[in-house]
């Protein structure tokens, strides 16, 4: 067993946080939970359709998981502070998953924007989980305005292209005083496992899992390989090496030239 | 005339949240929605006697799968 992560003071056994959006059907969702053995699955907030079938809620609590509201299509640090006041109202929890995005086409973050919320939200009470760049120095400043974990990515939001920028995330992890979680970019189990061995807390995975092939087989997969690059990083790995260092000995090597 | 998630709605004068939800068909009751009138969240204890002024933009949002 892995320690848990802990985040605000609250144990979490999963180092997974799913999130929900791309399940084409909300049984797949509820069976990728379980299958994930996430305690914390994250939610849009967006107007509510009276003709809506079927509870995207209940599925969730049916689970025995909590919601992680984010503010996902946020441009402004306004607008992601307005809907964070509403995620808490709706969903009464004061965890916010902060997403203030830069730009339509990359779904990068606006780091100005962001730090402008999360220094609100935090004043406001909020449990601040932002997702931010993969940028050592707004890891920081999201630290020092509050913030309770720090969420870079891997890189762009359903992307799947894995970790663009491994050695930022080791700066990241080296510096933060808060829960490292990897968000946005993994696009499959292995993706995960570097995340992990490179010392981050956590993994925020959403289309990988949601888009794969077969979802529930994917988290099962994602679950492994967080464990597995957790118990990696403990076991320490060797280091890379330019050329060749032989694993059997040299001494004894029997004559066998003719 | 009020804006109800960005749809022109006749509201008569005097509708309260609660009564701008019913006429929707939204259960009040129902649990995980939030509204906003013109920016501002109504939290929830004020539906029944927040009179929802002419030409006022109000949101009613709900959780919906995202990542």
């Amino acid at each position: 067993m892995t320690p848990p992560l802990v985040i605000a003071g609250r144990e979490l056994r999963s180092r997974l946080l799913l999130g929900t959006g791309g399940f084409a059907r909300l049984q797949s969702l509820g069976e990728a939970i379980d299958a994930s053995q996430t305690e914390l699955v994250t939610v849009a907030m967006r107007r509510i359709d009276p003709a809506a079938q079927g509870s995207l809620l209940d599925v969730i609590r049916s689970r025995g998981v909590d919601v992680l509201p984010n503010t996902a299509g946020c441009f402004t640090a306004r607008d992601a502070v307005l809907t964070a006041r509403l995620a808490r109202e709706a969903l009464e929890t004061d965890w916010v998953k902060l997403e203030v995005i830069g730009d339509e086409r990359t779904l990068l973050p606006d780091a100005l924007e962001l730090l402008a919320a999360a220094e609100q939200l935090v004043d406001d009470g909020f449990v601040v989980l932002p997702y931010t760049n993969d940028d050592p120095v707004l890891a920081r400043r999201l630290e020092d305005v509050g913030c309770a974990a720090v969420m870079p990515l891997g890189s762009p939001i359903g992307s799947g292209m894995g970790i663009a920028n491994p050695a930022n995330i080791t700066l990241i992890v080296e510096q933060a005083h808060v829960p490292v979680i990897l968000d946005a970019g993994v696009g499959t189990a292995s993706d995960a496992a570097l995340a992990m061995e490179l010392g981050c807390d956590g993994v925020l995975c959403a289309s990988a899992i949601s888009r794969a092939a077969d979802p529930v087989a994917m988290a099962h997969a994602i679950r492994h390989a967080i464990e597995a690059g957790v118990l990696a990083r403990g076991a320490g790995r060797i280091a890379r090496r330019t050329h060749a260092r032989a694993s059997s000995p040299l001494e004894g090597m029997p004559e066998l030239a003719e | 005339m009020i804006y109800v998630n960005g749809t022109p709605t006749d509201a008569p004068a005097g509708a309260t949240i609660h009564d701008v939800l019913v006429g929707l068909r939204i259960d009040p009751e129902t649990a995980g929605i939030a509204v906003a009138i013109d920016a501002e969240v109504a939290r929830r204890g004020v539906w029944p006697t927040h009179t929802v002024p002419d030409g006022a933009r109000v949101e009613i949002v709900t959780a919906t799968q995202g990542g």
